[in-house]
């Protein structure tokens, strides 16, 4: 029996981990674009995988909603793209490899560097890592009630500490401007007293 | 069930593997034969519709087992593939749709406690992975290299991206509410008479449950909206080059959808497994009457009853809503691809968004539905700790808040917890617009 004392938890993280990565490597190694987009999308798949497995039902839910949701549309460009011939490749030459090993490998290198840096994380089975850190006081900063200014003793500080929901708003109302502004530039162009056909 | 198995299975991960067999085969089943029943039932209302019969032979009087010669006929098909087709992706594009459609059911109850999983951000993972069934339809239009399959994915492709803001907007009325995302909860929070429902919490919720149920029917691609697979323009559209089984798991991944939206709109709208009357509530009286307490052996059996009739409420419900859609499939002619963007743009979009506004006015002003008192669930439900007024507190109370919480200096978690469905319903709505607004 002692040979099945696995946890089943890690069977499936290690699952996930595998179709992730697995496919991550073949989004950089497929040459032809739509596929490269079905990659990406299980890759994304399988990291939301990863967050329901931890109990981030939220995070896995946000996962599947924006990221393999967004992809949708990288997936249409793609087919609308390569629509023009049959299966279009594309070729990558070797200054492209390059860089992209530069730019991936060191982002690869920070990360590395970060994750084992974790105090929390660098412990045997025999002591679980307990999660110290939880996401609750940025949201509810987000919502903005600011619990840290408790733990502010200097009362001038703490009168400066608002939350992050003008911030948050700002930045949304910059995206629909911007949405806006993209609207208006790819409008259809009116010739002088006449409507394009089709408008 | 699987801290049931594990009393009589050894080693702990058989219990939970027999238990996450169970639960998926049973799920499978739901899909599967509901689909077989669909299809037929199909059959008989357009028949119906059109002044005929519909299948009369297979099966008997009503030609019950009509899918089921269907499908033997489409097993023994030839399963045939184009000459230029991405080999790979061609293969794939079911199983992918199908998957879709089946992970909405994860989350999808069917009575108290009767879940595959009881997430708390049930509704929102539903909304999420219902729209990944159009993954399958467009990778089918692609790689099956013919332009009628293209044409088809595009369309379907423009058409789900663009309702599912309306779709998004419908769902967190509810959500608003109930001030909770977990469809166990919102269900349990309707019980007692069909009064006690959301669509009749207030005039906006009636209104935008019509909306929501267009959406809906959209979003899963079903006439008036199955621009996708108009059969006049486009031979069928994204699977014109499907043949044999493959092409029938692209309508089971249908009906599983069209089910799956019908379900989240019984139990957001409808009381999920509540009944129009309490005959839960009086099953469990009934028991009471008779001497059983919570101790008593009886005491399950009343329960699995109530639950029972609960599932059959639901899976009523389900139904009605998807012979509702075939009923519309049947009368509306197919709209134009033009007609359809303005349907979504013009009309659901502006009319989820005033809807919205509203309901969180009622809320604000009239806390309570029309027909339930102020503060009904806070009384009548002690264990729910949500209460019906949550949405509109953190535009009201944003400026107060943080003085507020250091000034009687509280503790983060004296916080009522009323605050954290607040937070997960409000990224909700951000999450349904930002995921649009942010991938162009």
């Amino acid at each position: 029996m002692e040979a099945l004392n696995f946890n089943w938890n890690s069977v499936f993280f290690y699952l996930f981990a595998a179709i992730a990565c697995g496919f991550s490597i073949a989004v950089v190694l497929t040459s032809n674009i739509v596929r490269m987009a079905f990659y990406l999308i299980l890759a994304l798949g399988a990291t939301a995988g990863l967050f329901f497995l931890a109990g981030a039902d939220f995070v896995g839910a946000m996962q599947l909603m924006i990221y393999v949701g967004g992809t949708l549309v990288l997936l249409i460009f793609g087919v609308m793209l390569t629509a023009k011939g049959p299966f279009i490749s594309m070729k990558t030459s070797a200054g492209e490899w390059l860089m992209g090993a530069v730019v991936g490998g060191s982002l690869l290198a920070v990360l590395l560097a970060a994750a084992t840096s974790v105090k929390a994380w660098q412990t045997t089975p025999d002591q679980p890592a307990q999660a110290q850190v939880t996401a609750t006081r940025l949201g509810m900063a987000l919502m903005g009630a600011r619990v840290d200014s408790l733990e502010q003793t200097n009362a001038e500080q703490r009168r400066g500490m608002s939350g992050y929901l003008l911030p948050f708003e700002i930045v949304s109302v910059h995206l629909l401007v911007v949405l806006i502004g993209s609207a208006y530039l790819a409008r259809p162009k009116k010739r002088a007293g006449r409507r394009v056909v089709g408008e | 069930m699987a801290e049931f198995l594990k009393q009589y299975l050894a080693p702990e991960w058989l219990a939970y593997a027999v238990a996450a067999l169970v639960h998926a085969a049973l799920l499978i089943n739901v899909v599967a034969v509901g689909a077989l029943i669909f299809i037929w039932l199909e059959r008989k209302v357009s028949g119906r519709i059109q002044d005929r019969l519909g299948p009369t032979r297979v099966g008997g009087k009503f030609g019950w087992l009509q899918t089921l010669a269907d499908g033997l006929k489409l097993i023994t098909k030839e399963d045939l593939m184009p000459d230029g087709a991405d080999r790979m992706l061609f293969l794939l594009a079911p199983y992918i749709s199908f998957c879709a459609s089946y992970a909405a059911y994860l989350a999808l109850p069917f009575a108290d406690g009767w879940v595959a999983t009881r997430l708390n951000v049930a509704v929102f993972f539903i909304i999420a992975v219902v729209g990944l069934e159009v993954f399958g339809v467009i990778l089918a239009g692609y790689a099956s290299a013919s332009k009628w399959s293209l044409f088809g994915a595009m369309r379907e492709a423009a058409q789900v991206v663009s309702y599912e803001v309306p779709l998004g907007m419908c769902v967190v009325v509810p959500v608003m509410i109930t001030g909770t995302m977990d469809l166990v909860a919102i269900s349990q929070m309707q019980a007692g008479w069909f009064t006690q429902w959301l669509v009749f919490h207030d005039p906006f919720t009636f209104v935008i449950f019509w909306v929501y149920f267009t959406c809906a029917t959209a979003s899963v691609n079903r006439a008036p909206f199955d621009l996708a697979e108009a059969e006049s323009e486009l031979v069928a559209g994204f699977h014109t080059e499907y043949s044999g089984l493959r092409w029938s798991i692209f309508f089971m991944a249908e009906y599983g959808s069209m089910f799956a939206v019908s379900g989240l709109a019984a139990i957001l709208f409808f009381g999920g497994w509540n009944g129009p009357l309490p005959v839960t509530a009086w099953l469990g009286a009934a028991g009471e009457a008779i001497g059983l307490d919570s101790a008593s052996t009886l005491y399950p059996l009343f329960h699995y009853l109530g639950n029972f009739l609960g599932m059959l409420n639901f899976v009523g419900k389900c139904v009605f809503g998807v012979t509702f859609m075939m009923w519309a499939r049947w009368t509306l002619p197919r709209l134009r691809i033009d007609q359809v963007m303005t349907t979504c743009l013009k009309y659901c979009t502006p009319i989820a968004a005033v809807m919205f506004l509203g309901a969180v006015l009622w809320t604000y002003f009239i806390p309570g539905g029309l027909f339930i008192p102020n503060n009904y669930w806070r009384v009548n439900e002690g264990q729910i700790t949500a209460t019906p007024q949550p949405a509109e507190k953190p535009a009201e109370a944003t400026p107060a808040a943080p003085a507020h919480a250091a000034d009687d200096g509280r503790p983060s978690d004296d916080k009522p917890p009323r605050t954290a469905s607040v937070d997960s319903s409000a990224s909700f709505a951000e999450a349904a617009a930002g995921g649009h607004r942010g991938s162009p």
